[in-house]
């Protein structure tokens, strides 16, 4: 069972997200890098399959800068085999789901996978795009927000729990195919020392655009960016006790919110 | 003026109020609006489109449309797409619209924005306002390719109404099959009314304050007081202790929502959690830390036990609601 994983590096979820000075992308210095959390699963789960089937090997593949090796060696640690990093000038400025999308198809293609499997979204675009871009160029069907996975004995469909709206859609589905995984589908493996060792080790392959014969070209071009206004502490709700303050917390929302 | 296409999603047998959003944001915005809708027996909604600002309305009717399923769904949606031949394609950035917005542009070969929270118009060309990192930062995105294709996040426009009919126009769409690889064999929709979390109005969150699944009722209570716009939520401590499904998770690998109320009962407040709440309109916080971060970003907050606060609440409400 072969598995290629894309994986990015994002700035750890606790970042306190600031602007550099022209306001056009967010400021780097100080941020920690780390695996997307969503990418996590998607190994995670690539790993299992690979372990359950017996044989295989899970291939990562990252488009990003120098930096982004980090990640790569992240999920090497936790069971991924060999690594696919595309880093090129090209992307350093302005990329977006399209042309990461064409970057990590043609990087694909040269790959062999019954599975292809990509994170809900990235925790920093949020976009929620490339897998199903990267399932139109490869023409393979694509499920998104998987949190249950089991591939048949013949190996040749998976059956897959989907979260919809308001419950669960289960699919069956002919491999190889695009996932995206959703926080549930597994529990993330932490990394081990020897793990963490051998990672340093395994291969990785850096690629160009050149290399990749695709073009850079994004479809969605980020303009300027700002941040939210600060929300401000409001109003303590004070009382002789929890009684009498949900009464004047209730009367805050009816009267001065006018929300109830 | 732009041609604009909206793609009114069906759920339950009716059209979701985040279609009806973006049909009168596409009004407002001066274009000329046309509508597609696809499902089983949906031919009987479509007329509801015109009072919200699509001059015409494609229909996609048939039982291979039943239940959603991307490929098919794409195929239709890029076929009605041939045929308006729209500047700019809207959909709500709902569960549905968060599969099918990447899946349809790709087809169309162009990009797509999503989840944006606001629009400007310039002559044929959207720049849209979006959240980035969950909402720490937004982006002023373009797009180059045509159509641009755009999710719109529920809750982010108002639904207007105009004296408006539209035409109803039912279209053929006879299926590529040898696309179609994936079967759906089955599907499982809790039978509760209430909306999803990222379309309500208010939502009540709980976190590792509720101390068990069984006082998520406490909750409920104040939901149904609440009324039927409002919803249940949970923090990532309440989903990981197993007390309630991940679905109703709030946050960064959550929901990002924004209602007009937003009240998180035992909830600190971590910057993970923030991050998916602050474009409520209101939000409450009781907790009875009164160090507890999310006492810093909310509207109104109580300090105190949310057992003996919450029964209170809703009695409160009730009488409001009287
Ligand atoms: C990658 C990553 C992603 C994450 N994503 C999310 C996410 O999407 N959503 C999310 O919520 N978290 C997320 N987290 C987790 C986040 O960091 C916090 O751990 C989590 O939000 C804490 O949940 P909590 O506020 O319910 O629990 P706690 O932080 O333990 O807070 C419980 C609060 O309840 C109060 N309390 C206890 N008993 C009572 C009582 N009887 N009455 C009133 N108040 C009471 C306490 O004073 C306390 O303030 C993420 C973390 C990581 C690392
Ligand atoms: N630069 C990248 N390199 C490798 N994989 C990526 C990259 N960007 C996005 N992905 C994959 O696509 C998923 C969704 O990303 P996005 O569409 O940007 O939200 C991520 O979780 C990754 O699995």
């Amino acid at each position: 069972m072969n598995a290629v994983v894309c994986v990015k590096q994002v700035p750890d979820t606790e970042t306190l997200i600031k602007l550099n000075a022209e306001g056009t992308e967010i400021a780097t210095e100080g941020v920690k890098w780390i695996l997307n959390p969503y990418d996590e699963y998607a190994v995670e789960e690539a790993v299992q399959q690979k372990e359950k089937a017996g044989d295989g090997s899970v291939t990562l593949v990252t488009l990003g800068p120098d930096r982004a090796l980090e990640a790569l060696r992240s999920g090497l640690a936790v069971g991924a085999d060999t690594a696919v990093h595309i880093n090129d000038a090209a992307f350093a400025e302005k990329t977006d789901p399209y042309a990461t999308a064409v970057a990590l198809a043609a990087a694909v293609k040269e790959l062999e996978y019954d599975m292809i499997f990509c994170g809900k979204q990235a925790m920093e675009d949020d976009a929620g795009q490339v897998a199903s871009i990267l399932g139109e160029l490869l023409e393979l069907p694509v499920v998104t927000v998987v949190v249950k996975l089991e591939v048949s004995d013949d190996k040749k469909t998976a059956i897959v729990t989907r979260e919809i709206e308001g419950g669960h859609a289960v699919i069956e589905v002919p491999l190889p195919a695009v996932f995206t995984a959703q926080k549930g589908l597994n529990n993330p493996r932490y990394a081990s020392l020897p793990g963490i060792m051998k990672a340093k080790k395994k291969p990785v392959t850096v690629k160009t655009v050149a290399d990749l014969g695709v073009s850079a070209e994004p479809m969605t071009v980020v303009k300027s960016m700002s941040l939210p206004p600060d929300r401000q502490a409001g109003k303590m709700i004070e009382g002789d006790d929890a009684a009498a303050k949900a009464i004047a917390l209730a009367k805050a929302l009816h009267e001065e919110a006018k929300i109830i | 003026m732009p041609e604009i296409l909206v793609y009114a999603e069906v759920q339950k047998g009716e059209i979701k109020k985040g279609a009806f959003e973006i049909a009168s944001k596409a009004k407002a915005l001066g274009g000329q609006v046309s509508a597609c809708i696809i499902g089983k027996d949906v031919e009987g909604l479509a007329g509801q489109l015109g009072k919200f600002g699509a001059d015409k309305i494609y229909v996609v009717d048939g039982p291979e449309f039943e239940n959603y399923s991307t490929e098919p769904f794409v195929q239709a949606l890029a076929h009605v797409a041939g045929l308006v031949n729209p500047s700019i394609i809207f959909l709500s950035a709902s569960a549905q619209g968060k599969d099918l917005t990447p899946a349809v542009a790709a087809r169309l070969k162009v990009g797509s924005i999503s989840d944006c929270v606001d629009l400007t118009l310039d002559g044929d060309k959207v720049t849209a306002k979006r959240p980035m990192y969950a909402g720490k930062a937004y982006a002023m995105v373009e797009a180059n390719g045509t159509p641009q294709v755009l999710s719109i996040r529920p809750n982010s426009f108002g639904v207007e109404e105009i004296a408006g009919a539209g035409a109803v126009e039912k279209v053929d769409v006879s299926l590529d099959e040898s696309k179609i690889k994936t079967v759906v064999k089955s599907v499982e929709v809790a039978a509760s009314e209430a909306p999803d979390q990222t379309e309500a109005e208010i939502i009540v969150s709980g976190g590792r304050g509720i101390d068990g699944a069984e006082n998520f009722k406490l909750l409920e209570d104040l939901v149904r007081a609440l009324g039927p716009n409002a919803t249940i939520g949970a923090s990532r401590a309440a989903v990981d202790a197993e007390w309630i499904d991940h679905g109703y998770q709030i946050g960064q690998t959550g929901k990002t929502v924004s209602p007009n109320l937003y009240i998180a009962a035992g909830i600190s407040g971590a910057i993970q959690h923030l991050a998916g709440i602050t474009t409520s309109k209101v939000i409450v916080a009781i907790d009875k830390d009164p160090e507890a971060p999310i006492f810093s970003k909310a509207d109104y907050g109580i300090v105190g036990d949310l057992f003996e606060v919450l029964p209170k609440l809703t009695e409160e409400v009730k009488k409001i609601k009287g």
